[in-house]
């Protein structure tokens, strides 16, 4: 059971590309008072640094939006939601495949397998011309 | 800029530096692209050894060079990566055309 909150940081960020960074330290700095390993912020940074990424790349595509990042802790848990009101993904299944992307050589397609392997949990919702928001969360253990 | 480039012989060295996402691997991509064109080597060397961050984007970075170098008939080499890089780099399956150097131990 989700235990009762216990902090919360509320981060709207426009999609330009030196806000991913941004993200990183501002999410990172969030949970850091729960005493996490470097380990557990890393996985924490990349996680957010794919999905900050994906509004960027993606959902805004070549205009400038907002990115609206929540971050609660629920005890040792630490949820993450990172919502933006671009494009919207018209296929999540396929978006989620290891390795597919829209965007050619320089992207490698992992941005949701990245994120599903260094967080505890990942659900995204979408629908198409209204955004997509990604849900993670992260348990830490702690030092 | 966080890359320092190296010609030794017919293999250019890459040292990345700092963090690496979609926002820094733009410029990343032009010096380092610019220096391929130029030395067309026969081994490209990418070293993660400085790097203290690295998303998706590093492993789509390695990807595109691959493409450029392999058109010049060269190989790619990624050395002194993270166990948490490498992970992130065996994801993409990319072991299969660049080799992976394991980081040095005295480090």
């Amino acid at each position: 059971m989700k235990e009762a909150k216990t902090n919360e940081m509320r981060l709207v960020l426009e999609s330009r590309s030196q806000n991913e960074g941004v993200a990183r330290i501002a999410v990172s700095g969030f949970v850091s008072t729960l005493d996490p390993t470097i380990e557990e912020i890393n996985d924490i940074k990349t996680a957010v640094s794919e999905a900050v990424t994906n509004c960027i790349v993606h959902a805004y595509e070549d205009t400038v939006g907002k990115i609206y990042i929540t971050c609660s802790m629920h005890g040792k848990s630490v949820y993450i939601k990172i919502k933006d009101n671009g494009c919207g993904i018209s296929d999540i299944e396929k978006a989620m495949t290891p390795l597919y992307t829209t965007k050619g050589d320089e992207r490698s397609g992992l941005g949701f397998a990245v994120m599903e392997s260094f967080m505890d949990s990942l659900r995204v919702r979408s629908v198409c011309g209204k955004g997509t928001t990604v849900y993670m969360k992260k348990n830490i253990s702690g030092k | 800029m966080p890359v320092k480039l190296n010609k030794e012989g017919t293999t250019l060295v890459a040292f990345l530096s700092g963090e690496i996402d979609h926002h820094s691997a733009i410029a990343l991509r032009e010096a380092v692209d610019g220096a391929i064109k130029l030395v067309k080597p026969e081994r490209l060397e990418i070293d993660f050894g400085d790097v203290t961050f690295m998303d998706s984007s590093g492993v789509g970075f390695v990807m595109g060079r691959y493409k450029l170098v392999n058109f010049y008939g060269g190989t790619v080499v990624v050395k002194n990566a993270s166990e948490r890089m490498e992970r992130m780099l065996s994801l993409s399956g990319i072991e299969k055309i660049a080799l992976i150097e394991k980081r040095d131990k005295a480090v």
